[in-house]
């Protein structure tokens, strides 16, 4: 598949959810399978692009990297402490840096 | 109402302060997008036209391992389908029809929900979705191509962290659903994040989140064993 063939897949599938939520009649929100899709996939599916995004190496490689896993721990503090979602990626980037510009 | 108190509405001030915020993922899309090998035209078409940055980070985080680009996109797409279920709620609080829900629906993503749905009144609802998404789709798509720009000319962006900022977003997303959903939602998430892991050195990129997520499919079809579950609010608007 062309990087740009994936590219317009995506942008045109991701319209499509939108549109398609603001379309459906909204009885389907009582739908328990629907509301327990709701709930389950996306919370595999983040986990899952958590780990994999936080340990990416190059490849197939797992690689650990102590800035940027640093920089993912400050994100969890400001998490827990209700940091607004801008503060908690400002957080995560600023401690990655920092803990880089350390050398770590 | 008047161009000048339209701009000063608490709506408009909320939407602003989002626009901004989104920014900085915005410029963290930019560099990953171009250092994961797309070119800064196709970084743009993405934010512009996907226009929903978790779904991004998501498909270019597989471009980058030189993964497979159909499970990329099934990836991307599947996390977009948290879209649909905003406009769902959404579709009733604008009540537009036609011409103007088919152009509102691209605005149909985490920060124009969680800024609209809390809107009791619609009138109050449209002026805070309208804010939000014009706000966005100017700072996303310029912030974006900043982002994209810079890295070919910073040589090393990761400097400044900004590779933090993709896993950062996600972990932020998912952050409230953990601490509302009770210890099955936990449960979930380490079994997602732990099979992705583990099947990262054997799949190519993409696959593995996959695999994860269908993991979780499969928790849906048995059927639920009554027991002391948390209620699994759909409310998953980020606050």
């Amino acid at each position: 598949m062309s990087l740009w063939i994936a590219l317009v897949a995506t942008a045109v599938g991701c319209y499509l959810l939108k549109f398609a939520g603001m379309a459906a009649p909204r009885r389907l929100l009582d739908d328990p399978a629907l509301q327990r899709f709701a709930t389950v996939v996306p919370v595999a599916l983040l986990a899952a692009l958590i780990a994999v995004q936080a340990l990416q190496g190059e490849g197939r490689a797992l690689d650990w990297d102590t800035a940027r896993m640093g920089g993912l721990g400050a994100a969890v503090v400001a998490l827990v402490l209700r940091a607004p979602f801008l503060a908690v990626i400002v957080v995560a980037a600023a401690a990655t840096a920092g803990l880089r510009a350390l050398g770590l | 109402m008047t161009n000048s108190s339209f701009l000063r509405s608490p709506e408009v001030r909320d939407g602003v302060g989002i626009g901004l915020g989104v920014g900085l993922s915005g410029l963290a899309f930019g560099t990953a997008s171009v250092a994961a090998g797309l070119s800064p035209a196709q970084t743009v078409f993405l934010s512009a036209f996907a226009f929903t940055g978790a779904s991004q980070f998501a498909l270019v985080g597989v471009v980058a391992s030189g993964g497979s680009l159909a499970a990329g996109v099934a990836g991307a797409l599947l996390l977009g389908a948290r879209n649909t279920l905003y406009g769902l709620r959404l579709a009733d609080t604008l009540g537009w029809r036609g011409g103007r829900r088919a152009l509102a629906a691209h605005g149909v993503i985490d920060e124009t929900a969680a800024v609209t749905l809390p809107r009791t009144d619609q009138a109050s609802a449209r002026r805070a979705f309208t804010a939000t998404f014009a706000v966005l789709c100017v700072s996303w798509v310029l912030t974006s191509l900043v982002g994209a720009l810079a890295t070919g000319r910073v040589g090393d962006v990761d400097a400044f962290g900004l590779d933090a900022v993709g896993p950062a977003v996600f972990l932020a997303l998912l952050w409230p659903r953990l601490r509302e959903g009770g210890g099955r939602v936990r449960l979930i998430a380490l079994l997602g994040a732990g099979l992705a892991v583990a099947a990262t050195p054997l799949l190519p990129p993409g696959v593995p989140v996959l695999l994860a997520a269908s993991a979780a499919l499969v928790v849906l079809v048995r059927p639920r064993s009554g027991g002391p579950s948390a209620p699994e609010s759909a409310e998953e608007v980020r606050a």
